[in-house]
């Protein structure tokens, strides 16, 4: 099993009335929202808790990228990444992921990534979503119906550009590249291990299973409503004849919260969950779904509701977060039964751990975190013995790696100079 | 109308005919056409008109290789060429505008008569268009109509905007013709045609609802005085769907062109 610690990064101050006097969370939200003086604390804080996660044993710390997002103060998760690859020893280095149709060229991503890859000693595992169509095409403006064609582009040259030892000229629709030759390249080889959020697309299980990349569902709702998304994609690796169906191939996030007792989870946590759910959701449908991002086979599927005119804002409670699945919580045994019963029926090998809820404080999350470093994940490792060997989705970092901060002593005197010493007379 | 279809070198194009005249070739708003539609009903009495459906609309299947403007122009013109019509009076309605003014300026001499009903191309920094990409159907017809109750029971053929079978219809519909239109509109509904518009020849008349709300009536002024000796109809008592709140009033309008 790979356990990584996630972190949203949520605005802790949003106000009581947020939705009710607010448009939408993200895509037009407030400016006057965010205080930049404070988010000095907010920003370390997160970074700090991200390191405190590889201290306590975590396989991975994971960043991903959202814009004009009031739950995901990220917009360039390489940046926290490059501070994660100095501070932290062991963890994975999860960017889950870039969205690698916004960045112009794509080269910049593989340029990027590979730059984390060699910081770091070879621990970036890299994620390459299509991206929200809040964030793709309505913050960062990209046309909907041609945002896929572009990203399989970006993709294609990301993975040239990592793959090929010579210049090469790439002369595609959205990118026109006489000397494509980036400097520096990844240390893992071929390239870093790739994971792909996706959302029940057939076309995103297909392009996983063909170039063997993990495929992760990463929602908000919890194992119980993922079950027969992540079914889909099975049927779909058995009927693709994959040469398996490791669970590495898919991962899944879930919002995670552990203390003594049930009670106590419920005590401590349940301000956080109900200001992320009940609060920091709150986006506006128009911006959920830009026409033709989604195919029509996907809209056909879909829920409807939601495009109604409004009748007011339902609460969620912690009976209903907890029983419907979207929050496990709980004493660690509690936990331990939830997610046991989450990565068998899901069959998955990699878990994005949302230990961070809301506006939980430092504290409250260290506690929590700490339980299931401790109490829970070492009895879930040995979940699937059978693939422990499958190293196909998870980074390969190098044996020796730099240590950070190992400058010498600070010299006084001009250095590399050989020593002034007498010649010896002949 | 009578419906066909013509090949074009994209996709077969569905368009609806009707009766007799001059050749009218008329372009479509973002928001599709219908076989009822009341101003082709008032222009046919005076025109023979042909109106393409754009791929992704009506029983046109959507198109992957139509990508970008000069795609959507030429596609235009290869309609034209297929419906065998040689300098047809070109009417086009808000995106169809857009489409007919490019078609107008890429081939000045192929096209002498030219009506522009509320088109969009252009973009005034104070006066933003509304993104109608994002507006949820209910929210709508205060863009779109001069009386946004009677434009609400028109766009849902009487039926509850929070009705299943009409979210279910309007949501496919949408996303196959605002995933298209987007290709020219999102996430601004401007590709240079301020450039372009110096290059028409035709005798053109630009044609507003005074109570536009999607593109508002100041837009007039800015497309009349880029084309030269344009004449520019406010009609009032109408918004965006000018075409359907006064639809008689847009035909007298581009009658004066023949």
């Amino acid at each position: 099993m790979k356990f990584t610690w996630f972190n949203l990064m949520p605005w802790p101050y949003l106000p009581d009335d947020f939705r009710e006097k607010n448009h939408s969370v993200w895509v037009d939200i407030d400016q006057r929202l965010f205080d930049p003086v404070k988010s000095n604390a907010v920003y370390n804080t997160y970074m700090d808790l991200l390191e405190y996660a590889d201290t306590l044993g975590f396989d991975g710390v994971g960043v991903n990228e959202h814009h004009q997002n009031g739950y995901g103060i990220m917009p360039s998760p390489n940046l926290i990444a490059a501070g994660l690859a100095r501070r932290t020893k062991s963890a994975a280095i999860v960017v889950l992921g870039n969205s690698i149709a916004l960045y112009n060229p794509p080269v910049r991503v593989a340029e990027e990534f590979a730059m984390l890859d060699c910081i770091s000693g070879g621990r970036l595992v890299a994620g390459f979503p299509v991206g929200t169509s809040m964030d793709t095409n309505y913050c960062y403006g990209q046309i909907p119906a041609l945002t896929r064609e572009k990203y399989a582009e970006a993709h294609e040259l990301i993975i040239k550009a990592w793959t090929t030892r010579e210049p090469f000229a790439f002369n595609g629709r959205y990118n026109k590249l006489r000397h494509v030759n980036i400097w520096p390249r990844p240390i893992q080889q071929p390239h870093p291990p790739v994971h792909i959020p996706g959302g029940g697309s057939v076309e995103t299980y297909d392009f996983c299973i063909d170039n063997t990349y993990s495929y992760s569902y990463l929602s908000f709702t919890g194992y119980l409503r993922a079950k027969a998304l992540l079914q889909g994609y099975w049927n779909r690796v058995e009927e693709r004849g994959a040469p398996d169906k490791s669970p590495y191939r898919a991962g899944f996030a879930q919002t995670i919260c552990v203390a003594e007792t049930d009670e106590e989870a419920e005590r401590l946590y349940w301000p956080h969950i109900h200001y992320f759910y009940n609060r920091c959701l709150h986006v506006y449908p128009g911006f959920a779904d830009a026409p033709g991002y989604r195919t029509i086979k996907t809209i056909q599927a879909g829920a409807l509701s939601q495009y109604a005119p409004p009748k007011g804002f339902g609460e969620l409670t912690w009976k209903d977060l907890t029983e419907g699945g979207h929050v496990i919580a709980g004493s660690p045994e509690t936990v331990r039964q939830r997610m046991e019963e989450l990565i068998k029926g899901l069959n998955v090998g990699n878990i994005f751990c949302l230990m961070h809820v809301g506006n939980m404080p430092a504290d409250k999350c260290m506690y929590s975190s700490k339980l299931f470093a401790e109490k829970v994940m070492p009895k879930l490792r040995g979940l699937f013995p059978e693939w422990e060997s499958d190293e196909r989705f998870w980074c390969h970092p190098i044996a020796t790696r730099a240590v950070p901060g190992s400058l010498p002593a600070a010299p006084t005197t001009a250095p590399g100079a050989a020593p002034r010493t007498p010649v010896p007379a002949e | 109308m009578q419906s066909k279809t013509v090949e074009t070198r994209h996709a077969p194009v569905r368009c609806l005919e009707g009766g007799s005249g001059e050749a009218l070739v008329y372009l479509h708003g973002a928001g599709g056409l219908t076989e009822n539609d009341p101003l082709l009903a008032q222009l046919a009495t005076k025109f023979h008109v042909h109106a393409p459906f754009l791929p992704g609309y009506g029983e046109t299947a959507e198109c992957a290789t139509l990508r970008d403007m000069l795609d959507f122009t030429l596609h235009g013109w290869d309609v034209v060429e297929a419906l065998n019509l040689k300098n047809p009076i070109l009417v086009g309605h808000s995106m169809g505008g857009m489409i007919a003014a490019e078609m107008a300026a890429a081939a000045p001499n192929d096209v002498s008569r030219l009506a522009l009903i509320c088109p969009a191309g252009l973009w005034l920094d104070d006066h933003p268009i509304p993104d109608m990409f994002s507006l949820l159907p209910y929210e709508l017809p205060k863009y779109l109509f001069h009386d946004p109750e009677a434009g609400a029971k028109l766009m849902t053929s009487g039926l509850d905007m929070s009705d299943p079978k009409f979210l279910q219809d309007y949501l496919i519909r949408n996303a196959r013709q605002m995933g298209m239109a987007g290709k020219i509109l999102f996430p601004v509904p401007e590709r240079g045609l301020a450039e372009r518009l110096y290059r028409i020849k035709a005798r053109t008349v630009i044609v507003w609802g005074q109570s536009d709300r999607m593109i508002p009536p100041v837009y007039g002024p800015a497309f009349q005085s880029a084309i030269a000796g344009a004449k520019l109809v406010t009609i009032p008592e109408a918004g965006h769907m000018v075409i359907l709140e006064q639809p008689a009033k847009v035909a007298q309008a581009i009658a004066s062109l023949a």
